[in-house]
């Protein structure tokens, strides 16, 4: 095409916020397009500023309305704010609908807020990798605040809260269990727990068993200098988004030194290792015999494990030659 | 493997239903693309800042109100002024044959209207995203 700019032309007006610059980026980035790598890997040296805040949570645990809420008093204390919003794909047509923006439709045209609605399978080349790409165009753009909601259920999801410096996990009364984090696995990732709609009678059973679990040593994070506290919130009533908002700054306090350097050494350990994968598997399937050993294997006469250890021997030898 | 065509699907205007462009979500979610919806009672500034900031492929617009020979003016002014003018514009509801051409004139790249069979509008998309090419 005559008029495609490329990507490394986008840096400059992206890094002065320029929303086009920004927005066009992010779709390459969720592409894969080899042609965004280099650019991508600028983006990488020149990030590292924003706050990431990951917000997780069953789906209808309120985590969008809350989002909303908490936009608006960030943005009250002076800062940009950036949400990717991540909804699962259709496992049968791997389309969506992304739903989340509907309950931000408020903040649209406040100049200082960006919002990104990101679908699981919508990436080309892994869905943790491409999120946290994400994080850094707008790490870049100046947003001081990025907030990445996802649901929290699934590999990808919980991987990428994990990602970010401060792990806000939401539980949320009647929808079913008590504390919905525990049969999900996520109660341990978090730094923070909130319990969201507490305008409902029946949070305070969701209240008094999340922090009997704590109570009991279950959930209280991984930072040896922090103790996850316990927030209740009501979106509908505004109730909770101070002591929420503080919460996040006193966590991000808690990381200075020692804490913050282990955190990001963590969180680059598991982009380098999601970036290797990405592109060993590509580099695999891209072996003149792959289809063959493939078929090979649907014949029965190799087995899976069996080929691929071909697969693989072969492939670290054309590596290193 | 290629990206999902990105599609927001907008109500703009008084019209308070949105059983059909619900209906169309459902479709394209399940021809394999993303699908935003806006909700309800949109401004074209709030749309248009919200397909700029997601960067969709396709910004389909509903109205039933008739209001459509001034809002898409707007929209793509507003396009224009933040520098999406590669976007696809779409415009379902109802409306007379004479405003459809004139739509036509202004930009809109198709205007569906109430009675398109779903697998048309899926169809219609795919074709103008790919004559469009890589962005
Ligand atoms: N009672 C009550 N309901 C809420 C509150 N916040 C959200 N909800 C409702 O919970 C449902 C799911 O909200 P949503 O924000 O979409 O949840 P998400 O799926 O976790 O993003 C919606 O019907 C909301 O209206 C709240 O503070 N109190
Ligand atoms: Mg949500």
């Amino acid at each position: 095409m005559a008029d495609y700019i490329p990507s490394m032309d986008l840096i400059e007006p992206a890094s002065k916020g320029e929303t086009w610059a920004v927005a066009r980026l992010i779709s390459r980035a969720e592409a894969n397009m080899s042609e965004v790598r280099e650019a991508i890997g600028e983006i990488y040296r020149r990030a590292g500023n924003a706050h990431v805040i990951g917000l997780t949570g069953v789906p209808g645990s309120g985590k969008s309305t809350m989002v909303a809420k908490l936009v608006h008093k960030l943005r009250a204390a002076g800062r940009r704010v950036a949400v990717v919003a991540i909804d699962p794909s259709s496992p049968y047509s791997g389309g969506s609908i992304l739903g989340d923006r509907i309950r931000m439709s408020d903040l649209a045209l406040d100049r200082d807020v960006f919002i990104r609605s990101m679908a699981t399978h919508g990436s080309v080349g892994g869905m943790a990798h491409a999120a946290l790409d994400v994080v850094d165009i707008l790490d870049i753009a100046g947003f001081d605040k990025i907030i990445i909601e996802t649901v929290g259920v699934g590999q990808d999801e919980v991987e990428i809260a994990n990602a970010s410096h401060t792990t806000v996990v939401v539980s949320a009364p009647g929808l079913g269990d008590e504390v919905q984090a525990i049969k999900a696995g996520i109660l341990e990732i978090a730094d923070i727990h909130v319990v969201s709609k507490c305008d409902r009678s029946d949070s305070n059973k969701t209240m008094t068993d999340l922090k009997s679990m704590l109570r009991d040593g279950i959930g209280h994070g991984v930072q040896p200098n922090w103790r996850a506290p316990v927030i209740g919130s009501s979106s509908f009533q505004e109730e909770g988004f101070d002591e929420l908002v503080a919460a996040f700054d006193k966590h991000l306090e808690s990381l200075e030194g020692e804490p913050g350097r282990a955190r990001r050494e963590q969180i680059s350990s598991f982009r380098l290792r999601k970036a290797a994968e990405a592109l060993m598997l590509e580099r695999f399937e891209a072996q003149s015999d792959f289809d063959g050993a493939a078929t090979d294997v649907a014949a029965r006469t190799v087995d899976p494990y069996s080929a691929a250890e071909t697969l693989v021997r072969n492939f670290s030898s054309e590596a290193s030659s | 493997m290629a990206a999902p065509i990105r599609v927001l699907l907008a109500k703009i205007g008084l019209d308070g239903h949105d059983r059909g462009v619900k209906v169309v979500a459902r479709t394209l979610r399940d021809a394999g693309m993303d699908v935003i919806y806006s909700g309800l009672h949109r401004t074209p500034e709030e749309v248009v800042s919200a397909a700029v900031q997601e960067d969709v492929d396709v910004l389909g617009v509903s109205l039933l109100s008739g209001v459509q020979m001034t809002v898409f003016p707007k929209i793509f002014k507003l396009l224009e002024e933040n520098r999406a003018k590669d976007m696809i514009i779409i415009a379902g509801g109802v409306m007379p044959d004479e405003d459809v051409e004139e739509l036509k004139k202004m930009g809109v790249a198709e205007v569906m209207l109430q009675d398109t069979p779903p697998q048309k509008i899926v169809d219609t998309l795919r074709e103008l995203v790919e004559a469009r090419g890589v962005r």
